[in-house]
């Protein structure tokens, strides 16, 4: 038996390829948002790798540091680093905001760290370019994707830095591409208050008489030091010996230091379940849009190839055609052509991806559920196409 | 008689109480195998229910139809599988060709004999024998847009005896034919009636062509009427079917 559908397409394949296509570009948006949600936790979880932390010791009753501000002492990270099983600890510090080179401006997530090199906690892992920050001051290592060269000069603040080195896949969870200097500066950066501001308060505590007396000298010098200097860092990255148990290193900083600690998997969910859930059902709910609108442009397109073929699906079973034969022609039908448009709309999804501004994440098992996802429609949407055809009257055939 | 179509007492009621209607009230009808045979009437005289009858596309109220030497119908259904019924004993010819406009000419004559469950090789060498006979064999391989309007309806005589049916129903056949096809589409049934021994029933109002049937049956008003047919005039038959 010949297949009637394959004849039919062939026959208009022109129309048929176009459909097709335009059902592709369709089925492309549903991919990439696909890809974006996946591109989001991947994010999350080359943030948590790149870290090279084992555990996160963060502000008591916080999610921070990414989820929630998070601030404690500086000098935390001396007394954990003492603390059995604990190999190394680092300050780190986390801010989101503008930088600027002499031609542009970019929002980055600004990383202090203690200056060092790879392996060290909060340090990226590998360089694609240049190297790590080794001075104490005023040196930057940027993500590629923020698009600064080795070389540039960016200014933080009013402080200006050089890109010494150039990282790979180091972005927040907001997909903003981080840009690493030296703790020091970023604890500057984060509190720095403008020359106006700074002289209205020194004005202000010198007038107070509890920090002015005339019978402590050095109090009102005192006073103003700590009000311009930040000692404070928004989390102490954690490694651990080998052979110890996070869970076990956490709960004795927890009991002893009064602090939050977040192991890798907790601070996992946090990331994925509470910060990019909201971002996660959203695109959720435009996967389940999209899907409706893909069913019902092939339930629309296929009603409408079956209806312009009345005369010949009556001729067809006047002269004795199944009505097996008849649906399984329309269902073909309608699986060639969500096959078109799976295929279009891979190929489209896959070339677009790399110009998206987050990172877009296409994996193969997406791409079997997707196209199993858009069988299963294409089946369903023809149903209202076939129901249609079984009930023309082979009489129509003969007129009359 | 073996073969053929027999119908006796043949009635067809639509409809209920007030809107009741016999389109078909009592028709009788034999049609010989090789024989060509003219059914002619105004309209709404019911020719088109007794067609749908005949081609098992709708049931009839009562009456009795036999083909060949089947009962097919008698006050109901004989057959369990109309459809199989359609395709393996009756043929159809309809006004326009109605080809399948996406299969070539050679798969619109063997689509029927695929559908029965006959070998694509098999089904093409029957189609194109058929083709052949027809003169449209050397088209085999074009698409139904590429063909003139009497390569067209010829193709769909091929395709109406490709199943080598005893009965062959055509409705208005040469109507969009001009009096030359119209006469070769009728020269070709006719020729192809006595060489498969087919009955065939045209239903026509092509006033060139009715001369040329031997017999005639008149309906109206739901009933036929037998009329020969040869060497009458169209004009002097047409006149019998307004009485």
């Amino acid at each position: 038996m010949i297949s009637l559908a394959g004849r039919d397409i062939m026959h208009g394949w022109g129309r048929f390829l176009l459909t097709g296509v335009g059902l592709g570009l369709l089925i492309g948006v549903t991919l990439s948002m696909a890809g974006i949600y996946r591109g989001m936790v991947e994010d999350a979880d080359v943030l948590l790798k790149n870290s090279g932390a084992d555990l996160w010791v963060v502000q008591q009753g916080t999610l921070g540091p990414y989820a929630e501000p998070s601030s404690i002492y500086e000098d935390t990270y001396q007394g954990i680093s003492g603390m059995q099983g604990v190999a190394k600890a680092a300050n780190i510090t986390y801010l989101t905001m503008q930088v600027r080179d002499n031609i542009r401006e970019m929002r980055v997530m600004v990383v202090g760290v203690v200056p060092g090199g790879p392996g060290e906690p909060g340090q990226p892992d590998y360089l694609v370019a240049g190297r790590h920050i080794t001075a104490s001051h005023y040196e930057a290592v940027a993500d590629i994707k923020a698009g600064f060269g080795l070389g540039d000069i960016i200014t933080i603040r009013r402080n200006r830095f050089r890109i010494v080195g150039l990282s790979r896949r180091m972005v927040s969870s907001g997909g903003d591409p981080m840009v690493f200097i030296p703790l020091k500066d970023a604890q500057e950066a984060q509190f720095l208050k403008d020359n106006d501001a700074l002289l209205q308060q020194r004005r202000r505590t010198t007038d107070n008489p509890l920090f002015n007396r005339p019978g402590v000298p050095g109090l009102l010098d005192a006073i103003i030091a700590s009000q311009t200097t930040n000692m404070y860092v928004n989390a102490v990255l954690v490694q651990l010996k080998p052979g110890y148990r996070p869970e076990v290193v956490a709960k004795t900083i927890q009991r002893w230091k009064q602090l939050q600690v977040y192991t890798q998997p907790q601070m996992r969910s946090i990331l994925v379940d509470k910060l990019i859930a909201t971002s996660a059902k959203q695109i959720g709910m435009f996967l389940v849009i999209l899907s409706i609108v893909s069913a019902a442009i092939v339930a629309f397109i296929i009603y409408t190839m079956t209806m312009a073929k009345i005369r010949e699906i009556a001729v067809l079973k006047l002269i004795g055609t199944k009505n097996r034969v008849i649906a399984s022609m329309i269902v073909q039908q309608a699986l060639g052509l969500g096959a078109i448009g799976f295929v279009v709309g891979k190929i489209i999804a896959t070339l677009w991806a790399p110009y998206f501004p987050r990172y877009v994440l296409l994996e193969p098992g997406d791409a079997i559920k997707g196209f199993i996802a858009v069988m299963v429609i294409s089946v369903l949407a023809s149903t209202l196409a076939i129901a249609a055809a079984l009930r023309i009257d082979p009489a129509e055939a003969i007129g009359g | 008689m073996t073969k053929g179509i027999v119908i006796e007492g043949l009635k067809k009621r639509y409809g209920t109480g007030d809107t009741l209607v016999d389109a078909l009230k009592g028709v009788d009808m034999q049609v010989a195998p090789g024989e060509v045979v003219g059914l002619i009437g105004p309209s709404g005289s019911g020719k088109s229910t007794l067609l749908k009858c005949l081609g098992a596309v709708i049931e009839p109220s009562s009456g009795r139809m036999r083909l060949g030497n089947e009962i097919i119908y008698d006050d109901q259904w004989k057959i369990p599988d109309l459809r199989a019924l359609r395709r393996d004993k009756i043929g159809f010819v309809f006004q326009a060709p109605y080809l399948i406009p996406f299969l070539d000419v050679i798969d619109n004559v063997a689509l029927l004999p695929m559908l029965a469950g006959e070998r694509n090789s098999i089904a093409r060498k029957r189609a194109v024998e058929l083709l052949e006979a027809l003169d449209v064999g050397h088209r085999s391989k074009a698409m139904p847009s590429q063909l003139s309007g009497g390569e067209q309806q010829r193709v769909a005589i091929a395709r109406a005896l490709v199943n080598r049916p005893p009965v062959i129903l055509a409705d208005e056949p040469t109507a969009p034919l001009d009096s030359e096809r119209a006469l070769a589409v009728i020269g070709i049934l006719n020729e192809m009636a006595r060489q498969y021994e087919t009955a065939i029933i045209i239903v026509t109002h092509d006033e060139k062509i009715i001369p040329t049937f031997k017999r005639i049956y008149h309906i109206r008003d739901g009933r036929t009427h037998e009329e020969v047919g040869e060497g009458k005039s169209s004009g002097e038959l047409i006149k019998i079917d307004k009485r």
